[in-house]
């Protein structure tokens, strides 16, 4: 069943300059993308900072208001809805934030940081269920029972980045947008939380809306991915064979960056010149063409629409 | 005789007995040409090792209770401020992870190469050799990028002026502090490749600090792993991630995540990287450790020679590996 829909959302920010706060420029962070998620599934946002990728998912828990477009959650669409409308509807949507330090309120125990959001929503009678419920909470993300009397200093990375999941899942939401949950966390951690998500999806049959700059991360969680390039959605298909088969110049190119481990895997490095283009001056045609080692006439012109190459593999390129 | 001789550095930060041992007997040496990486989690001790080279950890609060710095031939730990001054730079350059923090936000990138020219080379710090420097970097219309400001360049043209700078004292050393780490995946393969020509061009020898084994494969000679402030393995490059032989190296590898690998779940440590100083008793991985044998846990393992060039702090290195490394972490 379709938990999430997201059709051709735009995302816009205005540039302002000089005294008056003149708009002089248009950041276009999300154009065009739209995508489906079921419920209990998991989709991979992958992208170079500046991708427009935590964007897209701000905009889907409606943090942002999009420019354009619409996002719809079981049925019901939220995209300009307000006010205490959109707040009960955030009980069914959760976010969790790369930075496990600053998405946490310093002078906020974990119990009241786990809790706010059941004092919020009125999910708990009084103090005592509360207590029940943060540390039951607490259990199912890793953490003891007693860690609710602490503060989020006195712990470390991944144990905070656990707190945070604590927080989002404390109202049972079915979607959780994930925004780099583990880039911000040393390797051996990185796979704790990236199995404790998982562990919980199959508990709780959660969705996620996991997004990562790491291709290797994603394509792990992920059933499908969405790789995004200037605020565009490039290619998109089943996990494995948007890896195993890139099509997209782009994805090609990320897939080969990836630094190995093993030595056994002979590293057919693609060093491509330069770097993403502002966002604010888009290059015209296909955003790409600049970096492309096989751009033609037409990508210097021509949008390229994401067609449908093999069922569910989808790729923006004039050439593939 | 190498470059850069570190022998049994132990650092400490505090005063009385509030002291907290940072780096406990790192012993390692980087020749002429060579490119060595310190590999390890946030809090192991890689970045105090690197800035000790040019002693750039103020003491107070540090303090160095035993160990020597041999850098071409100088011991850099007796050297005073004046020596201090010469050294750095001219011998051993530096590049820090965060360019936008490290760089001088109000002054023009190429002012600030110029002021390390007037520093180290007064004959060459004109704006042609700053030029020269920006294009030896790989920067674009570098009579153009000179008179920018740091916040108008991207990350990773940022990156390429810390280089340029890094270089413009022709250093013999240049130690590069997590160098890739801010940056994209695609960008991180350039500036790899940057640090890879200059190193070849200048017969520079490299000290890379890095927490990604990838990184380690890319560019290494040698590669020394730390944990908790030791090193726990250090061995030629390609041996290592060919068959790392410490428990925690091994680990380490399984933990990163694979492209195109179908596992279901990937293979974490348990627990946490202990705090700095915080070490447990004995082995200090043998918390975490899943070959952890009854006397790790008081045993203080030596880092032995166990094969020519390869050197583990751990006795039970050659035991069978037990079937699944590890399982998913419970709580401390």
């Amino acid at each position: 069943m379709t938990l999430l829909e997201v059709r051709q959302l735009q995302v816009h920010f205005p540039v302002r300059r000089g005294r008056f706060q003149r708009v002089i420029g248009l950041v276009r962070a999300v154009e065009e993308v739209s995508f489906e998620l079921a419920s209990g599934e998991t989709l991979g946002v992958v992208g170079e900072s500046g991708c427009g990728k935590t964007t897209l998912g701000r905009a889907v828990v409606r943090l942002l208001k999009p420019t354009a477009g619409q996002v719809v959650f079981e049925g019901e669409d939220i995209t300009v809805m307000e006010g205490a409308a959109l707040r009960s509807r955030r009980r069914q949507f959760q976010i969790m934030f790369q930075d496990p330090q600053g998405s946490l309120d310093p002078r906020l125990t974990v119990e009241d940081v786990v809790g706010e959001a059941l004092d919020l929503h009125r999910l708990v009678p009084n103090r005592g269920a509360r207590r029940a419920r943060v540390e039951g909470l607490l259990k199912a993300v890793g953490l003891r029972p007693e860690h609710a009397w602490r503060y989020p200093h006195e712990f470390s990375g991944g144990q905070r980045q656990r707190i945070g999941i604590a927080r989002a899942l404390a109202v049972e939401p079915k979607l959780i947008v994930c925004d780099e949950p583990v880039s911000a966390l040393d390797v051996s951690v990185q796979a704790q939380i990236v199995n404790l998500l998982r562990d919980l999806q199959q508990e709780r049959g959660l969705a996620y809306l996991f997004i990562a700059h790491d291709l290797a991360v994603v394509e792990h969680v992920s059933r499908r991915l969405l790789v995004m390039y200037l605020g565009r959605v490039v290619e998109t298909g089943e996990a494995r064979a948007v890896v195993q088969a890139p099509k997209h110049p782009y994805t090609q190119a990320l897939v080969t960056a990836v630094p190995a481990v093993d030595a056994g895997s002979n590293p057919k490095r693609w060093l491509w010149p330069g770097e993403m283009p502002s966002p604010l001056s888009p290059p015209a045609g296909c955003a790409f063409h600049p970096r492309c080692p096989r751009a033609e006439a037409r990508c210097r012109t021509e949008l390229p629409a994401l067609r449908e190459i093999a069922p569910g593999h989808r790729v923006a390129c004039h050439l593939a | 005789m190498p470059l850069l001789e570190i022998k049994d550095l132990t650092l400490e930060f505090g005063v009385g007995t509030e002291r907290t041992r940072a780096i406990d007997g790192v012993t390692l040496s980087v020749s002429a040409g060579e490119v060595v990486c310190l590999a390890g989690e946030s809090g192991c001790g890689k970045t105090v090792t690197a800035l000790s080279v040019a002693r750039l950890v103020p003491t107070p609060p540090a303090y160095y209770p035993r160990g020597q710095i041999l850098l071409d031939g100088l011991e850099v730990l007796r050297l005073s401020r004046r020596e201090l001054r010469q050294i750095r730079g001219r011998v051993v350059g530096y590049v820090f992870q965060e360019p936008a923090s490290a760089l001088n936000p109000v002054r023009r990138v190429g002012a600030q190469i110029q002021e390390s020219l007037r520093w180290h080379r007064p004959e060459a710090a004109t704006e042609a050799e700053v030029i020269r420097l920006l294009r030896l970097v790989g920067i674009p219309a570098p009579e153009v990028r000179a008179r920018d400001y740091p916040h108008t360049l991207s990350g990773g043209m940022q990156q390429r002026v810390m280089i340029a700078m890094a270089i413009a004292a022709q250093p013999r050393l240049l130690v590069a502090d997590e160098p890739t780490t801010a940056l994209d995946v695609t960008l991180q393969a350039q500036i790899l490749e940057l640090l890879r020509e200059l190193k070849q061009q200048f017969q520079m020898s490299l000290l890379l600090i890095t927490h990604h084994l990838g990184v380690v494969r890319e560019i290494a000679d040698r590669v020394a792993v730390m944990y908790a402030g030791q090193i726990v393995e250090l061995a030629p490059a390609r041996a290592l991630l060919q068959r790392p032989l410490h428990p925690y190296t091994r680990a380490l590898k399984e933990a990163v995540p694979r492209l195109g690998a179908s596992a279901p779940r990937l293979t974490s440590i348990p627990g946490a990287v202990p705090g700095v100083g915080a070490g447990p008793p004995g082995c200090r991985f043998h918390p975490r450790c899943a070959w952890a044998q009854a006397d790790c846990s008081t045993r203080v393992p030596e880092l032995a020679e166990v094969e020519p060039g390869r050197l583990v702090r751990c006795p039970y290195w050659n035991r069978p590996l037990p079937e699944r490394l590890s399982q998913v972490a419970r709580p401390l």
